[in-house]
């Protein structure tokens, strides 16, 4: 606990951190004042917060885990067990970013904007936020090599934000003849960034959905069960990532 | 002077078969609705007094009004048709009318008008039947203010709300429709209005026309019915400030227009349907000031409608705004405004100097995948979209605003 606070403390004097909220704060501003209509200013936001937050904080996370790997090591000197202190790296560098976001994003959206659809907003970023660090961690882990760790976790946002997409639509082309709302759902599920957009397509776009197929998607989206599944789903993509992690860390000889 | 004296008579007599007054209760000489029916002379009022009436199925067949005072229950027993009137100039007001029977062969209501002229059907309230009013070849006949409702599971176990066939300038007013399997059926009615009333959950439509010409349609809610508004083979008809709303499936539509001619559609809100008008075979409908807002798809023109016409409309937060199903565009579209519009007016006429291209790639790509509409608003397919906005080579070239608003025209409905 006491890492914690040492490692947020640390961070929070960052200068890209501060750089980081600034930014959130500008486009978050702009956005609502450029635009009339508050939906399309929370839509525009959406775009800019699929693409920066999953970057920001994968790339940030890698960095600043390298950066601190003396810190590590020194730690690792100490009679503290190796999960304490990775988890303690974890929660800090998620708190220091998810303080960003809500300092940039989520207070100000709250006083130009308050409606549903901004808080599911706010919560998909947080999500994400926490998804992302997770991923980083674990692009950490996997190399020695600072360059090469930062290339893979490009390679994550780069593989999440555009080639998925691109793959689903192909396989929905190409088997377009046979009955898919299951499957695109699967594969949809197999994508934070996705999970994340659907928790706001659910608010924004429902009546749209409604017009695909049958009773299953009815039912998933005309209840409030398809924000709780996607809720769900990106907690076990924040679980899975960082204790595979850890795993490795526990191992791993540094 | 004998003949003035006999004149006077006669008058007289006719004056007071004219007024004279059946009142039906408990403890009144007339027990019963049906003997004081048997009773009246033409033009006579019966007056119905509160309590629970269970006397099966009642025959008019002559000109009587029948009025209740608070309410009095009409219970069908779901058993019987409540009503049958084969008269002219009948009334039927201030009655509650409950449980009909139910048949898969016969229409059983709770008022069935057979060849009734200048029916007037007002304030009744309908719990439960199968048919609510049904009017078979009545002339001039008027429906207002009353309220159906029905608690039906599924389309097949009931009936219509207001169903009227072969009927001719009829009045549908401030009724209040809902439960049913369709809220207000027309089926070869001409000349007829209907106005002010709100249908709503209904199992399939709010409002179901065919082969009904020259009918108007003003200041209606449908909201929320199990597949929207239907209206189908008909030619000039007009729907003036109505309000298409919450109707949502995958085969629902606001407003579905198959084989409409010549209609005039204007200053009505289609708000958060799946799809708002959704066009089949249609010719010559002229949508002018209308607001499409918070809708899945705004538009749905299949390439088979032709000179129609869309101007001065707002299209509002919609998820896609127009959608087609081929390159051939016969119809104008001018003059709207739509919010996605990201076009400059350098010479501050209000006007957009750039076309607008109402549908977008994506709306085509999932016109024909439907499943792929989970990917929209994804980086992907923002990247798609402004690609084929740059190089349009899918969506059709032609369909476009020339004259798109620079500014939200405002309809306040």
């Amino acid at each position: 606990m006491k890492i914690a606070k040492y490692v947020s403390y640390d961070i929070l004097r960052n200068r890209f951190i501060a750089l980081y909220t600034l930014f959130l704060l500008i486009v978050t501003f702009s956005m609502f004042s450029l635009d009339s209509d508050p939906g399309k200013a929370t839509l525009s936001l959406l775009n800019i917060i699929l693409l920066v937050v999953p970057l920001v904080s994968i790339v940030f996370t890698t960095i600043h885990f390298y950066n601190s790997y003396e810190f590590i090591e020194l730690l690792l000197a100490q009679p503290v067990s190796r999960k304490t202190i990775y988890f303690a790296e974890y929660f800090s560098i998620s708190i220091a970013l998810s303080t960003a976001y809500i300092i940039g994003v989520a207070i100000p959206m709250l006083f130009l904007n308050l409606s549903e659809s901004s808080l599911y907003l706010i919560m998909a970023g947080l999500l994400l936020t926490f998804v992302f660090v997770a991923l980083a961690f674990g692009a950490s882990v996997a190399t020695r090599d600072k360059a090469k760790a930062i290339g893979i976790a490009l390679l994550f946002w780069f593989y999440f934000t555009l080639i998925y997409d691109g793959l689903i639509l192909y396989v929905i082309y190409s088997f377009s003849d046979y009955p898919l709302d299951k499957v695109t759902l699967a594969l949809v599920s197999l994508n934070p960034i996705d999970l994340a957009r659907i928790i706001i397509l659910l608010k924004l776009d429902l009546s749209a959905l409604m017009g695909y197929t049958g009773a299953f998607y009815k039912n998933f989206f005309g209840s409030s069960l398809g924000v709780i599944y996607s809720v769900l789903f990106l907690f076990v993509w924040t679980l899975a990532p960082l204790l595979l992690a850890m795993r490795k860390f526990v191992r791993k000889d540094i | 002077m004998i003949r003035i004296v006999i004149f006077v008579a006669v008058f007289l007599f006719s004056v007071c078969t004219f007024a004279s007054t059946w009142v039906v209760a408990k403890n009144s000489s007339v027990k019963s609705i049906k003997s004081a029916i048997e009773l009246a002379a033409k033009g006579d009022t019966i007056r119905i007094m509160k309590g629970i009436y269970k006397e099966g199925n009642l025959v008019i067949q002559k000109s009587i009004v029948v009025v209740g005072i608070d309410y009095p229950v009409l219970d069908g027993e779901n058993k019987y048709e409540i009503f049958t009137i084969a008269a002219n100039d009948v009334s039927i007001i201030g009655l509650r009318m409950i449980n009909t029977g139910v048949g898969s062969i016969n229409d059983i209501s709770a008022i069935s008008a057979i060849e009734a002229k200048r029916l007037r059907v007002l304030n009744n309230q309908f719990e439960n039947t199968f048919f609510g009013i049904h009017l078979a070849n009545c002339l001039g006949s008027v429906v207002e203010d009353n309220v159906l409702h029905s608690n039906a599971e599924a389309e097949h176990q009931i009936g219509n709300g207001i169903h009227a066939w072969k009927c001719d300038s009829i009045t549908i007013r401030n009724n209040k429709v809902s439960g049913h399997r369709d809220g207000i059926y027309f089926e070869f009615v001409t000349n007829s209005l209907v106005e002010r009333n709100f249908s709503h959950h209904n199992m399939r439509y709010g409002l179901h026309f065919m082969f009904s010409h020259n009918d108007e349609y003003r200041s209606n809610v449908f909201q929320n019915n199990g597949a929207g508004v239907a209206v189908m083979y008909t030619k000039k008809v007009k729907m003036i400030s109505n309000r298409f709303q919450d109707n949502w499936g995958a085969s629902s539509y606001g407003l579905l227009l198959k084989d409409i001619g010549d209609a005039d559609i204007k200053l009505n809100h289609f708000a958060k349907n799946t799809v708002a008008v959704y066009m089949e075979g249609s010719s010559r409908c002229h949508f002018t000031q209308n607001v499409f807002s918070g809708n899945g798809w705004a538009v749905k023109m299949q390439a088979n409608c032709d000179e129609n016409v869309y101007s001065k409309n707002s299209f509002l937060s919609n998820t896609f705004d127009m959608a087609t199903n081929g390159s051939l565009v016969l119809n104008t579209v001018d003059a709207n405004y739509w919010d996605k519009y990201e076009g400059y007016d350098l010479d501050k006429d209000r006007v957009g100097d750039v076309p607008y291209h109402p549908v977008s790639l994506y709306s085509m790509v999932v016109e024909k995948m439907p499943s792929a509409v989970m990917l929209w608003r994804s980086f992907l397919v923002y990247m798609l979209d402004r690609t084929e906005k740059v190089v349009p080579s899918v969506t059709p070239e032609n369909l476009k605003d020339i004259h798109p608003a620079m500014r939200n025209y405002d309809y306040n409905f």
